[in-house]
């Protein structure tokens, strides 16, 4: 067997695992990792701007292709920089394996130059991870941590390298496969259970299926399943967040969204049923809101590929563990194979008419000002023909996306939903760019979150990638300033977004277009400007300032107790409901 | 407002692991980074290749987050199985304990007299103090440190519960 360095073989396992894209920032303690790369231009390596953009990128190209997003970053503030990004993945089930570089393993623990405790600092924000000491462990090490991050309930796995490592020489055969495969999670659902759930399903009166991001990560497939599975039962769909697109918003078994932004037919729908079928959720506080108040009457059936989060908030009837789409599959055999064919649910249908009937999403008319609904809904009308891949920050601007962009399809929705990142938008754009050059990829912004990664303007124009960024500038932190409207008596402690740049001059700096709306007559007009626009598009839209999101659970509140509107807003909370996110 | 405390229970459980670097971090840091309680863990290599450590964590917390804990635990990759111990029926619970007392008279006299009830060894003797050595439960060993504070005790070692399950079965 040939020796090759630490280094080459880091990036001949990355190849041999059909690595074609890595998102990076190139330091002191990974430079043999990038004279490697040099030498296998093969991959293909995205310089960001700033480590937290090359782990939000990661996250995107991830969850449009269904591929599995590779970073690599320097040691100490390569590291920190990218731990917000590996904790977006963890939380939501995002496939990603992080290489970091370390100081040399004689330098460890004596506070070198660079050095940070990036396992210490790591440990409970990613799935697994790894310090390799010895060059002939990476190849094992580098195609388990594939495994891992993929495998089972997806996750970040980071490995970090200390430069010696990658400096030094060890025998390397590429053919080597993964040895001692320990990591073996259950996908395939116990058929006595499934058989179980058959029958709630055959009982049920009033059933609700209830969906989440496990369905997009379990594939294509798993959503053409849950499509033909809901045909069978002909029962109502809701979506979390994070499942947008699993189900396409067409149909009429779709309820919209559910949980403290969803819509009222699907929160009543939740509280109403007398079964909830849960697949690949995990009952997420912004979905259940009051605990003790959330879908009291139903028998509950969980489908997860994680143990862990079967019973973790909410108890439930009915656990299967297993991979949400074969578990789908094989409840769909059973049902099919038991002559199961849908009772219609005339009445429980109804009931969700009456409650559809409220027109929960309507919104004031604004003659003078561009309603943020609106600008949402103009988009959607002028792209959805085309498929569109669409990513946001995090506040108002995200909550209205989800609520009037309508999702069709999975992987086209990128959104960080468990830990709620301003910032991610537009490295996730990036990102899913990359991974499909010739999609129409849209970041949906606000003007504050915009901010945080802004500088990635610059990288979209390096690599000449047409995305579009579309802000709804309201001049506040939206999203902070409704809770404080509905919390704090209206008092905006530091929410509104002072000395804002010249979005439209910042935009030309980096050799993009830019666009700024701010007539409701010029809406339709500019959104057709920035599509018919080559190359990186940023439309400033002002929009009405103090619009704000609803339907909406207030924190601690029931699915029964929903504000539509406006004058529904009391302005106080008692310490209680104060003490919840 | 004011923060509620929930009913708990005790339980112990045995953990497999790979005896890799970083696998007691993991695990104690599980249990702080999800609040959970760790009353004594203690861990060994025990296969023939060194290759797996069992840990016997003894926690306590109302019966919904020993559940958590355990599937928590479980999802660990360097984790091969986790036992409730509690749980599963009966089982052996020892703990050993290095326990030092100093004095004279009627004191000496005293914890002698106790240690033997107990059944503790002496391990270490001088004119004015003992070493005693005891094994039992951890509350047999509570007992036994609470009398020896009345005869002159001057530190305690404890090396925290191992358990096992009875039967000629693994758990
Ligand atoms: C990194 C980070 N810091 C703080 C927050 C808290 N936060 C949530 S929404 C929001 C305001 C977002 O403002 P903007 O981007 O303008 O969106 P809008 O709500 O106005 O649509 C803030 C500060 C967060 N989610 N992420
Ligand atoms: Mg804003």
């Amino acid at each position: 067997m040939a020796e090759k360095s630490g280094a080459d073989i880091l990036v001949e396992t990355l190849l041999s695992l059909g690595v074609d894209t890595v998102f990076g920032y190139p330091g002191g303690a990974v430079l043999p990792i990038y004279d490697a790369l040099y030498q296998h231009p093969t991959i293909k390596h995205i310089l960001v701007r700033h480590e937290q953009a090359a782990t939000h990128a990661a996250e995107g190209y991830a969850r449009s292709t269904g591929k599995p997003g590779v970073v690599l970053v320097t040691s100490g503030p390569g590291a920190t920089n990218a731990v917000t990004g590996i904790t977006d993945a963890l939380m939501d089930s995002i496939p990603m394996v992080v290489i970091t570089g370390q100081v040399a393993t004689n330098l460890i623990g004596t506070d070198a130059f660079q050095e940070a405790d990036t396992i210490g600092i790591t440990r409970h924000c990613t799935k697994h991870n790894y310090l390799v000491k010895n060059p002939s462990d990476l190849a094992q090490v580098v195609q388990e941590a594939f495994h891992i991050a993929t495998q089972g309930r997806p996750g970040p796995v980071v490995i970090d390298i200390p430069k010696n490592v990658q400096v030094a020489a060890a025998e390397f055969s590429s053919h080597r496969g993964l040895e001692n495969n320990r990591y073996q999670p259950q996908t395939e659902g116990d058929y006595q259970v499934i058989n179980q759930a058959a029958e709630m399903i055959m009982a049920a009166k009033a059933p609700v299926f209830y969906t989440g991001g496990g369905i997009i990560n379990s594939g294509p497939e798993a959503s053409e399943t849950l499509i033909e599975l809901a045909q069978l039962v002909g029962c109502p769909v809701t979506s979390t967040l994070m499942g947008l697109g699993a189900f396409p918003a067409a149909s009429d078994q779709w309820l919209g969204m559910l949980g403290m932004h969803g819509t009222y037919e699907a929160n009543m729908a939740m509280n109403k049923a007398d079964l909830v079928i849960c697949l690949g959720a995990r009952f997420d506080d912004r979905i259940t809101g009051r605990i003790d108040a959330f879908s009291p009457n139903s028998k509950k059936i969980h489908v997860d590929i994680d143990r862990s989060s079967i019973n973790k908030t909410i108890r439930v009837d009915l656990p299967v563990v297993g991979d949400v789409g074969r578990v789908m599959e094989q409840l769909l055999a059973v049902l099919k194979g038991r002559r199961f064919s849908s009772p219609g649910y005339e009445e429980w249908w109804s009931r969700i008419a009456g409650w559809r009937a409220t027109n929960c999403l309507e919104y004031p008319e604004n003659k003078e000002e561009i309603m943020p609904q609106l600008a949402i809904r103009k988009l959607w009308e002028a792209t959805h023909e085309r498929d569109p891949i669409i990513t946001t920050e995090v506040g108002q601007h995200q909550m209205w996306a989800a609520q009037h962009f309508d999702f069709e399809k999975p992987n086209k929705w990128l959104t960080s939903g468990g830990l709620g990142t301003m910032g991610y938008g537009l490295p996730a754009a990036i990102g899913a760019q990359l991974g499909d050059p010739d999609a129409l990829v849209i970041d949906i912004a606000g003007e504050a979150s915009i901010q945080m990664n802004i500088q990635e303007l610059g990288t979209a124009t390096q690599y000449r990638l047409p995305v579009k960024l579309f802000i709804l500038n309201n001049e506040y932190m939206g999203m902070v300033r409704q809770w404080q409207e509905l919390t704090y008596e209206s008092r905006y402690s530091n929410s509104y977004s002072d000395s804002l740049p010249d979005f439209v001059k910042l935009a030309e700096s980096y050799g993009w277009t830019g666009i700024l709306i701010e007539d409701p007559a010029d809406l339709e007009a500019g959104i057709e400007k920035m599509l018919a626009t080559d190359g990186p598009v940023l439309v400033d839209c002002r929009v009405a300032k103090l619009a704000n999101c609803f339907p909406m659970i207030p924190s601690g509140a029931a699915h029964t107790e929903m504000l539509l509107s406006p004058e529904d807003v009391k302005g106080t909370m008692d310490d209680q409901a104060k003490a919840l996110v | 407002m004011h923060i509620k405390d929930e009913i708990v229970e005790r339980h112990v459980l045995a953990v497999l692991v790979d005896n890799e670097a970083g696998i007691l971090a993991r695990i104690a840091g599980m249990f702080t980074s999800r609040g959970y309680n760790i009353e004594s863990l203690t861990v060994a290599d025990i296969s023939e290749d060194h290759a797996i450590s069992r840990i016997t964590i003894a926690t306590n917390g109302p019966p919904h987050v020993i559940e958590q804990i355990i599937a928590q635990l479980d999802r660990l990759v360097p984790v091969h199985s986790v036992r409730d111990l509690t749980e599963s029926g009966p089982h052996v619970q020892r703990e050993l304990a290095l326990v030092k007392v100093a004095g004279k008279g009627e004191n000496r006299i005293e914890a002698m007299r106790l240690a033997d009830a107990y059944r503790a060894r002496i391990v270490d003797a001088s004119t004015e103090s003992f070493i005693f050595e005891i094994t039992g439960t951890p509350g047999k060993i509570e007992t036994f440190v609470a009398l020896m504070r009345e005869v002159g005790l001057v530190e305690v070692g404890r090396t925290g519960v191992v358990a096992i399950s009875r039967g000629p079965d693994a758990a």
